[in-house]
């Protein structure tokens, strides 16, 4: 394998972040990896800075942590000196500085997403080397490559809370049958005027991709069950 | 740069190609005897680097009417040993003579192919696992892209080789039934589906007996995703996983 140390890569994960009329949605896999080995096929890789915005991390598990740690405390202090919650361009800001500043040894690529009472639901694109990019919708991690298409033709501006929220399952859904990076469950955000709402959709309730079975307790009830030909010479 | 110069210089005086890395893989293979046989495992999956780009890809064949072959790494050269192998079969059979190859002496030519690839510094990029029975005896060997080679009750390749064996050391014996091999196999799937990257959730087993080869219909199975540590792990410990 050649070392080609200058291009970026993106690692295991399939990231989203969508806005919606009213707030925004964030999704993502729940497959943490070292090496071929799944360490964590349960992890939570959507996480709060504050009560109204949250991040959904990809790249390096250890440097998106860290940073992610900075910037809760600085949005704290922030949030104390203002005197009321802090706003979402404000913390995708601050990831940005830490990435920007600091990317030379940092790996990670980052979406911000959250509802303020100025701007509404926003969702921030923070990627490797620091750029910051306000976006409808955005995707990240090594899954994403195989959403490109997909978004392209099935986003839509002015969606509902839960047409946004299929969209999102049933992408990270996709991006997990195709990347090895990415599986385990899908974790989605749901952050508006109203609150925030954690979801969780696990493997058996997923829709089944191109390919992919209808699952069995084991191969011993298909047998007894009888069907034509379940065994062939 | 210093490994474009080494690859020039072999195409150069070789004339042909040597295989440096594999392109499509098949992940683990798991076997075991059993009460009547032999019984193998694999899932479907050919990846592609990281993308699991093909999900019907069967890795387990049979060879000739004793043997199983089931085989990861890289498929293209498994489908090369089974053009080897058939033409090792036909040539068998156009002896006429009532004798055919069983398993030891199918393992034994698979030995001898892959390591004397190996010497010439273009191995075949498989792992295998060979197992049959003939005139009631009951055979399951190895081989590895290296030529390294041995025989077991219980083998596995590539991740199966950290997360099945442990599992078929604590529970396998000689007079397991065809049963409880396949509970025993679909556990061992189970942790592999959920702990190898390269893992899909489409698997075939196949089993041989003195009677004949038999290998099912792909099939899926079910996992359990309903821990209650599930559901929120990084409550109260905000960033964590």
């Amino acid at each position: 394998m050649d070392l080609d140390l200058g291009a970026p890569h993106s690692l295991g994960t399939t990231i989203i972040g969508v806005t919606y009329d009213g707030g925004v949605v964030l999704g993502a896999d729940s497959r943490t990896s070292t090496g071929m080995y799944v360490a964590n096929r349960a992890s939570d890789k959507i996480t709060q800075l504050t009560d109204n915005v949250y991040i959904c991390r990809s790249g390096s598990a250890a440097d998106s942590q860290v940073i992610s740690d900075y910037v809760r405390y600085f949005l704290h202090q922030h949030t104390i000196q203002l005197g009321q919650p802090s706003t979402v361009k404000v913390a995708a800001n601050l990831v940005r500085l830490l990435s920007y500043q600091n990317k030379n040894m940092l790996q990670m690529g980052i979406i911000v997403g959250g509802w303020d009472k100025y701007e509404g639901g926003q969702i921030y694109s923070v990627p490797l080397g620091g750029t910051i990019l306000k976006q409808p919708f955005t995707i990240g991690g090594s899954g994403s490559s195989y959403l490109y298409g997909f978004f392209d033709q099935a986003w839509k501006e002015g969606m509902s809370k839960d047409e946004a929220e299929k969209l999102v399952v049933k992408a990270v859904s996709l991006a997990i049958a195709r990347d090895g990076a990415s599986g385990g469950v899908v974790r989605t955000v749901i952050i508006n005027a109203d609150g925030v709402t954690r979801n969780f959709y696990s493997g058996d309730s997923l829709p089944l991709w191109h390919e992919e079975l209808e699952p069995h307790n084991s191969l011993l009830d298909i047998l007894s069950s009888g069907s034509p030909e379940p065994m062939s010479t | 740069m210093e490994m474009a110069a080494v690859k020039d210089s072999a195409i150069l005086e070789s004339g042909t190609e040597r295989t440096l890395y594999p392109y499509v893989t098949g992940t683990s293979v798991i076997g075991m005897k059993y009460k009547d046989g032999v019984i193998l495992a694999a899932d479907m999956g050919g990846s592609y680097g990281s993308t699991l780009r093909y999900k019907s890809v069967e890795r387990i064949k049979h060879i000739g009417k004793h043997s199983l072959l089931g085989a990861s790494g890289e498929i293209s050269d498994f489908q090369e040993i089974l053009r080897y192998l058939d033409e090792l079969i036909l040539y068998d059979n156009m002896w006429d003579d009532g004798n055919s190859l069983g398993p030891k002496e199918v393992h034994n030519y698979l030995t001898r192919v892959m390591y004397n690839r190996r010497n010439k510094f273009n191995p075949l990029w498989n792992s295998l696992v060979l197992g049959g029975v003939k005139n009631g005896q009951k055979y399951l060997g190895m081989v590895g892209m290296i030529g390294t080679h041995f025989e077991d009750n219980h083998v596995a390749t590539g991740f199966g080789n950290h997360l099945a064996r442990p599992i078929l050391r604590a529970e396998w014996r000689e007079d397991i039934s065809f049963e409880e091999a396949v509970k025993l196999l679909e556990k061992c799937l189970l942790v592999l589906l959920y702990r190898d990257r390269s893992a899909i959730n489409k698997f075939q087993i196949a089993k041989i007996t003195d009677e004949g080869v038999t290998i099912s219909q792909p099939y899926a199975l079910k996992t359990n995703w309903g821990f209650s540590a599930f559901q929120n792990p990084s409550k109260g410990a905000e960033g964590s996983w």
